[in-house]
């Protein structure tokens, strides 16, 4: 396994505690039906700190294994398969991404993220106040189009770099074969259908209601994830239908963006604050507690993105359009900027994770690699 | 919570006495005909549910496939797979009628939350016979735990029923029982379920009835089956079965902790092994069978050896050929190096292996069957599998007897009611390990503790709310 050596002894601490708990599941196995983990789990007999780094990322923090487990705690195997996962999850996302003091501020504070997001308002009002356009209709009014592009064409590019060579950074941590193309149509479809999160037979996970299986979770991600995709596609669309169309916004209701924005807008809004709610029900021990505080600023951010960006829409036409473009502006340009430094890495980590693992199983079942255990 | 919950104050229909699979069949079967249950778990809360909490499947006779079983498991054949493990020690009767229902309890146990998997990684042999729950025994105790939540069913942890109070007519009339350390209380019923499983972890009981060795033996399973209930019984005229003297018990990782280790302290090395005993000579063939014949037996093996404990020895080529432990085992270089760490007497140890590899004769050698590849002129011999030891690195685990459960309990009729020498009790059933004796006199069958949990615990409950309505 090809892991650097610069490893603090904070990782390397999180690494074996998770470690030592991956040697007891795997003599066990009776989770093997829940997720990917267990499975994952059982093509090997000693864990490198690589493997294990990849069994963090791939486990969804279901949860499913602590309530079905005869030694969590006061047992003296303590197990919490799920928190010690967490903690090698989150400790990776702040680890492969640099700047790491940056990862490590906005992951674990959300006051830091709240001050970020003030100065993203604050640009964005000195942008409108100090940039207005001589000419143009609804927003182009407050802020030329050009100057948008200028601002937000880096802002979303230069992070995608970041996040990119993080995810190159983890495909050479976890050692992983090079994949064939089929796995990432598994890997895109167990992402598709949060497959990791339904508690492997549609009953869903254990998040919020202790031993009890509740899909919340799972459709409330769901919303975010397909509410941020629709948003995303909206934009792409209007730019495409203003440079190859020219044909430039505002745009009517029934018009392409906005037939994939509000949809979008509704589904992410009420999705972050769902997935919100169901943090403040669920017990924090049982993942990684530190940056609690942090992941829960993101997914407010998130619902503020999405709730000023709808806004617009109504607001267009009013006084209140300029301050609310600002806000909204400055909402996404800090979710942009700090997508390498938040939550915002986890989905190009995690479908690496998911490629990685449908490329070992698909290996495995061809009878490449490891050899198979035999239990007796 | 657990800590300062007290017993609602009324008479309760049905006071079942037990937290685990059966006790829950039971209490659930009953409350779902209007009875008002009460349950008396000796375990806190974090620890409920038994031993059903470390159990993992569920073996049920099937015509067909039925949800993750595959193919056809018949009463002739699970009959006949019960006296090759009990070597005939079993009532026919009792047995028939358990494996006839078991059929009917999957889709009651589906019905009430309980989740099964396919068979799991390695356990091809059992997708047959036996269905996995997901996530193993304590998911089901979950459920069925919230399925009796649901019902109205008080549930009271850490509750120590110290007696069963009846009068002269032979009716039980109450529980005595003290909540949380607690003073002790009177609990009055109509009917009661004794589901309080064996006496394997009252260690003072194991070495009266098996001797001082006892007190080296591991318990598998939970610390709270004392057998208090069980004891009371007998001691009030109640009919026994099953050998007094004994218990199940497997060979396991000696460093496991000594109550609750559960599956994972499990070691399937020993066919792939020379094992040696403390004063570094070896005591069994090894290699007599595949080890799911064969795990039983070590547990009564390295028993029987002093100290009550056993080194099990591989090399490198055998280490990847079985599950893994959840302890990493010792390993060294050379056989000397790891005698010494294992605390044997390394030229003992290196004697014993030597004159075990100069036995070794050519062959070939396959792990998973009977292989023929035995050992020339050592006593005892090792019949299959026999590999010189001799290819570093070398690896050793310690091995002591682990007891699953005890076989002596109540004897009950196929209605689950508590016999006397005068005929059965008229308001008192037993169900689950307490009453297992009855029909498993010797040896194991993997997942039939619970099925005699589930049947006799659902015709308790039956029987029980019955007499009540």
């Amino acid at each position: 396994m090809s892991l650097d050596t610069t490893l603090d002894t904070n990782t390397e601490d999180l690494i074996a505690e998770a470690r030592r708990q991956v040697e007891i599941c795997n003599a066990c196995r009776y989770c093997e039906g829940f997720c990917s983990v267990f499975p994952a789990m059982t093509r090997q007999k000693a864990f490198a700190d690589g493997d294990i780094t990849q069994l963090a990322n791939l486990c969804h923090n279901c949860r499913g294994c602590y309530y079905s487990c005869q030694y969590t705690p006061p047992h003296e195997f303590a197990l919490n398969l799920p928190a010690a996962l967490a903690e090698v999850r989150q400790d990776s996302w702040e680890r492969l991404v640099r700047p790491r003091r940056l990862a490590r501020l906005f992951h674990t504070h959300g006051v830091a993220l709240a001050l970020g997001l003030v100065v993203g308002f604050a640009l964005m009002f000195l942008a409108v106040s100090t940039m207005p356009p001589e000419d143009g209709e609804g927003f182009y009014a407050y802020l030329s189009h050009v100057a948008m592009v200028a601002i937000f064409l880096p802002a979303f590019v230069l992070p995608l770099v970041v996040a990119g060579v993080a995810v190159r950074d983890y495909w050479r941590e976890i050692g992983a074969p090079r994949p064939a193309w089929r796995d990432f149509t598994v890997a895109m479809d167990r992402g598709a259908r949060l497959k990791n999160l339904s508690g492997g037979q549609g009953q869903g996970c254990n998040f919020e209601r202790e031993d009890r299986y509740t899909d919340a979770r799972r459709w409330a991600h769901q919303a975010v994830m397909y509410g941020f995709l629709l948003c995303f596609a909206s934009t792409s669309v209007a730019t495409l239908m203003h440079y190859l169309l020219g044909m430039e916004a505002p745009y009517g209701p029934l018009a392409l963006p906005k037939l994939l924005g509000v949809p979008g807008g509704i589904l992410l809004t009420g999705g972050a604050l769902w997935l919100a709610a169901l943090k403040l029900r669920a017990d924090p021990d049982l993942g990684a507690k530190r940056v609690w505080g942090g992941e829960m600023a993101f997914v407010l951010l998130l619902a503020f993105v999405a709730a000023s960006g709808l806004a617009l829409y109504w607001a267009g036409g009013t006084a209140a359009l300029g301050t609310l473009l600002a806000l909204h502006l400055g909402s996404v340009l800090v979710l942009f900027l700090l997508m390498p430094f938040t939550k915002m890495i986890h989905p190009m980590i995690r479908m690496a994770a998911l490629v990685a693992e449908a490329s070992q199983a698909r290996r495995k079942a061809e009878g490449i690699g490891r050899e198979p255990l035999a239990q007796t | 919570m657990a800590e300062h919950q007290t017993i609602p104050p009324g008479d309760w229909d049905i006071v079942v006495i037990g937290g685990g699979n059966a006790a829950l069949c039971a209490a659930i079967t009953a409350a779902e005909t209007g009875a008002k249950v009460l349950i008396l778990e000796g375990a806190p809360e974090t620890y409920r549910g038994g031993n059903s909490r470390h159990t993992r499947n569920f073996r049920c006779m099937h015509q067909g496939p039925l949800s993750v079983l595959t193919d056809t498991y018949g009463e002739d054949e699970y009959f006949d797979d019960l006296l090759l493990v009990t070597a005939g020690k079993t009532d026919e009767h009792l047995a028939r009628m358990a494996i006839r229902t078991s059929e009917e309890c999957l889709p009651w146990m589906e019905a009430h939350g309980v989740r099964f998997q396919p068979s799991l990684s390695g356990t091809l042999s059992l997708s047959r016979t036996n269905a996995f729950f997901l996530g193993g025994g304590k998911a089901l105790v979950n459920a069925y735990y919230q399925c009796a939540e649901d019902l109205g069913i008080t549930v009271i942890y850490r509750a120590q029923v110290r007696h069963i109070g009846m009068d002269d007519d032979g009716q039980a009339t109450h529980v005595e029982v003290s909540v949380a350390d607690g003073p002790v209380q009177e609990v009055r019923g109509r009917a009661f379920v004794l589901a309080s499983g064996g006496f394997q972890s009252d260690i003072d009981w194991l070495t009266r009835a098996w001797g001082p060795a006892a007190a080296n033996f591991l318990i598998r399973g939970t610390p709270y089956n004392r057998g208090v209930v069980l004891r009371d019984m007998l001691d009030q005229g109640c009919e026994s079965v099953g050998d007094p003297t004994q218990c199940h018990a497997v060979a396991i990782d000696g460093r496991a902790p000594k109550y609750d280790g559960g599956i994972v302290t499990r070691l399937d090395c020993v066919p792939f092994s020379v094992v040696l005993n403390r004063d570094g000579q070896r005591f069994y063939d090894e290699g007599q069978d595949v080890w799911p014949k064969r795990y039983a037996i070590w547990g009564r093996l390295v028993a029987a050896q002093p100290d009550q404990v056993g080194y099990a020895i591989i090399d490198s080529k055998s280490i990847d050929l079985f599950m893994p432990s959840v302890f990493p085992p010792n390993k060294a270089d050379t056989v000397e190096e790891l005698a010494e760490l294992m605390g044997l007497d390394p030229k003992v140890v290196a004697g014993t292996i030597a004159e075990f590899n100069a036995a070794c004769r050519p062959g070939t050698f396959h792990p998973t069957e009977l292989d023929g590849l035995a050992t020339d002129g050592i006593e005892p011999p090792k019949t299959n599998w026999a590999r010189p030891i001799d290819t570093p690195p070398f690896y050793g685990y310690q091995l002591r007897p682990g007891v699953t459960f005890t076989y002596l309990g109540l004897k009950v009729s196929d209605k689950a009611r508590v016999q006397t020498a005068d005929g059965p009790l008229k308001n008192v059933w037993a169900a689950g390990e307490i009453m297992a004796g009855s029909i498993l006199g010797q040896g194991y069958l993997a997942g039939f503790g619970m099925t005699i949990g589930t049947v006799f615990g659902r015709i308790a409950g039956q029987e029980a709310a019955a007499h009540v309505a």
